[in-house]
């Protein structure tokens, strides 16, 4: 490019370089856009998870009523024993292990196998789904069985249902439009031939980008679960 | 993208003015939609003054509909006038003709923006036909009153509040990532980081703050709901309420001041920085003169971007807090002081010795220059701690963030749409109608809140709607504000000189030519002026250097364009190029 003002022999050094190298045009790091965007809006919902679970952190601390014991409200009953953890163990499993199908899915999408990328990615969805699924056992059984309500709860504070419903249903419903997502992207991967991608250099995702930006979303929404874990059930 | 299938371009008018995906159209939608609403935020302020200069002659203005005035007032200023006017409207219009791309990234996303925006604004306008009217919980709408019976509009009129702002933060989201995006990724070639037009910086900085920051008013809108709806107690403690223990119990309203606040002390930057911007690119196009000190210019928006994160709390030190959270809060505030400061020199050293020429936009620029400064100033006693206690609850603080969020940045949109209307339409705006709309404005935002600080001085509380019986109000406090409330009513009416040349120039205004204030910016360069579909005509603009060349030694026009290739002037300022 010709640039009237830096000779082209001598960029500039130390942490000057690295702002000019940081601040470079366009060209400097290239992304598909939807990619940069998603990383953008990946951020925002950051923002939104950490503030709902620093309030509920801070009207855990303010209640003056005793906070339900982890343990006991979320163990399940298996038989006659009574099993602290069991269900979200399994839920937490399910979700993880949905990533694992997730980043293989990407990795075949990039390797042109769009079969295999596409049931990779419908399986995780089924996963999701089947976390989903859990999820309603889960408010079931403390709604019908333990009587908690977002409003009252007969074991300790009442915020310990407001949070809790309103904590893992947003972030259920993340899950539920990552399912959806997820099955949009890879349905168009089925039907699409590669020839049918716009041209990759203008900026709009190509199919198998497509497939690594929806695994952005996915990837993010179970690290979110991985905190709503710890700060739930562990604490 | 590729151009022959933007040749594409809409050709009904539904698709081309209403259901439109062009960035020009959507910001004109933006811009329009928000002055409207603006009109309505303008009308309650003169009603509350009304009662205020000439208490009980207006009988129809009683304490629940003051108290709802000065809500909606606030609210809809703050929000759906300042933010999605510089954000949706500007940030809209100028990002993609400023960076050298076709349009926004995401179109469609860009669109739904500005339809949910609209949602937005029908639902808050809504709430003014809702059984007891919209809410009167003030603008900050604190708990536990905001949802207690007893106030103004606790029913239907709270609710719809909460969800215009919940459908506003969604909207602002899907308009945000698509600015950033549109900024990070879509630049033309040549066109760095550094080789921006501060008012993009402005933009850009803003409404990354805006995607951070609007998280924590929509989770604090969502438990409010929740709380006002299912009767969760998240900022709801033990309530006694019109004699009757409410059910309510172990709840914190400080969280919800906190949650508010963490948005609220970014929001006052969401929409300074992009005036910030704004300005400063108007003062150097019209006094002929490279910007001064354009680095350290991008670095104080980034710096203040940062900081107005860590200083929130500052609006709460009459709630109480432990006094060690006070002294980081106060020494976070009054560092912002700082990167401002340079803001503030950089402008003037820009004017000094520059060739000024005293247009309608370089009249509003510099009157922001003014009226950020006395704003600023009297931030810094209520950035103390100990100087703020006796003046938060009076009309001190009313001057204060009149003159640096209300009249500043409403100062910087002025002038903006006089310098940016001929880009718009290919017409000029009417230069002694705006003129005259300058002075009337300017002078009359002073003879507003100049005496407010004597009236907060004096102890005047705000937020009251009478002051019958307080001893310490002394009767020419009353003159005083009959003065106010004229004042108030005089620069309220002249904004309609305003709309009327807004109005008028679009279809018998001055043709302006392609370049009328001989801009070097990227946005003046388009083949066409306005600018078609598409922005560019075949083929994208190359860069060369920094939107700042004005009256450069030995250049042959008073300006070289961004997209001029001369081996004169060039980037940033280096040290020796102001002295010949």
């Amino acid at each position: 490019m010709s640039d009237s003002t830096h000779s082209p022999t001598t960029p500039p050094s130390g942490l000057y370089g690295l702002a000019a190298d940081w601040s470079g045009d366009g060209n400097t790091f290239k992304v598909p856009w939807g990619k940069a965007m998603m990383w953008v809006f990946l951020l925002s919902d950051t923002f939104i998870f950490g503030i709902f679970l620093s309030g509920y952190m801070a009207v855990r601390m303010t209640t003056a009523e005793p906070w339900p014991n982890p343990s006991e409200v979320f163990a399940l009953q298996v038989g006659t024993t009574s099993l602290p953890l069991l269900l979200i163990a399994i839920m937490t499993f399910v979700l993880i292990s949905s990533s694992g199908t997730m980043a293989m899915a990407v990795n075949f999408a990039y390797r042109g196998e769009r079969r295999r990328a596409a049931v990779l990615m419908l399986a995780t969805a089924a996963l999701g789904a089947s976390f989903v699924g859990m999820q309603a056992f889960e408010w079931t059984k403390l709604i019908v069985s333990e009587g908690i309500r977002p409003w009252s709860n007969p074991l300790g504070a009442a915020q310990f249902g407001a949070c809790f419903f309103m904590i893992t249903g947003f972030h259920g419903l993340h899950v539920s439009a990552g399912v959806i997502y997820l099955t949009t992207v890879a349905t168009r991967l089925l039907r699409h031939r590669p020839s049918d991608g716009e041209a990759p250099d203008d900026g709009r995702s190509g199919d198998e980008s497509r497939v690594e930006i929806a695994g952005l979303y996915w990837h993010f929404v179970d690290l979110v679960w991985v905190f709503i874990f710890a700060f739930f059930y562990l604490w | 993208m590729a151009y022959p299938e933007h040749e594409h371009a809409p050709h009904s008018f539904w698709t081309r003015y209403v259901w439109s995906q062009d960035h020009k159209v959507i910001a004109v939608q933006y811009t329009i939609t928000a002055i409207a609403v603006g009109l309505v935020a303008l009308v309650l302020s003169n009603l509350m003054r009304l009662q205020i200069g000439f208490p009980g002659r207006f009988a129809f203005i009683d304490a629940n509909h003051y108290y709802q005035f000065v809500t909606m007032h606030g609210m809809i200023m703050v929000i759906y006038l300042l933010t999605a006017l510089f954000l949706g409207g500007f940030g809209n219009y100028l990002i993609p003709l400023m960076v050298g791309a076709r349009d926004m990234v995401f179109p469609f996303l860009n669109m739904l923006s500005y339809w949910m925006y609209l949602l937005a604004v029908v639902v808050l306008m809504g709430s003014f036909f809702v059984p007891g009217g919209p809410t009167g919980a003030g603008w900050t709408l604190y708990p536990p009153q905001a949802i207690l019976p007893g106030t103004p509009g606790s029913g239907g009129g709270i609710v719809l509040m909460l969800v215009s702002l919940a459908i506003f933060i969604v909207a602002a989201t899907m308009g945000g990532l698509n600015y950033v995006t549109t900024v990070l990724q879509a630049r033309t070639r040549g066109m760095t980081l550094m080789r921006l037009p501060l008012t993009v910086w402005g933009i850009l900085v803003a409404t990354i703050m805006a995607l951070l920051a609007f998280p924590a008013l929509f989770v604090s809108a969502v438990m409010m709901l929740f709380d006002k709806l299912l009767g969760t107690s998240f900022f709801m403690p033990a309530v006694v309420s019109m004699g009757q223990a409410l059910a309510y119990k172990g709840g914190s309203p400080i969280l919800f001041q906190h949650l508010f606040w963490f948005f609220g002390h970014p929001e006052v930057y969401i929409v300074a920085l992009p005036a910030f911007g704004i300005v400063s690119d108007l003062i150097s196009t019209h006094a002929r003169k490279n910007i001064f000190g354009y680095r350290m210019m991008v670095w104080a928006i980034v710096i203040i971007g940062v900081l107005s994160f860590v200083v929130w709390a500052h609006h709460m030190y009459v709630s109480g807090m432990n006094p060690w959270f006070g002294f980081f809060f106060a020494t976070t505030t009054l560092v912002i002081a700082v990167p401002t400061a340079i803001k503030v020199y950089n402008w003037l050293l820009t004017l000094w010795r520059g060739d000024i020429h005293l247009t309608v936009p370089m009249l509003f620029a510099i009157g922001f220059v003014s009226t950020f400064v006395i704003g600023g100033l009297t931030g810094l006693f209520l950035g103390n701690v100990s100087t703020d206690m006796p003046l938060s609850n009076t009309y001190f603080v009313v001057a204060h963030f009149h003159m640096v969020m209300g009249v500043s940045p409403i100062l910087a949109i002025f002038g903006g749409i006089y310098h940016w209307y001929p880009k718009v339409t290919g017409r000029m705006m009417d230069d002694t109608l705006g003129k005259l709309h300058f002075w009337v404005t300017f002078v009359g935002s002073y003879a507003i809140y100049f005496p407010m600080h004597y009236l907060g001085i004096l102890g005047m509380p705000r937020r009251y709607y009478a002051y019958d019986n307080y001893a310490f109000i002394p009767p020419s406090a009353q003159q005083l504000n009959a003065f106010i409330t004229v004042a108030a009513l005089v620069v309220g009416a002249f904004q309609l000189v305003f709309l009327y040349n807004l109005a008028r120039s679009a279809f018998n205004g001055k043709p302006s030519g392609s370049n009328p204030w001989g801009s070097a910016s990227l946005e003046w360069q388009t083949p066409e002026n306005p600018p078609g579909h598409g922005n560019w005509g075949p083929a994208l603009p190359e860069v060369h250097r920094w939107p700042y060349d004005y009256s450069v030694p030995g250049a042959e026009a008073d300006f070289l364009p961004q997209t001029s290739t001369s081996p004169l002037g060039g980037d940033d300022a280096k040290p020796d190029k102001d002295t010949p």
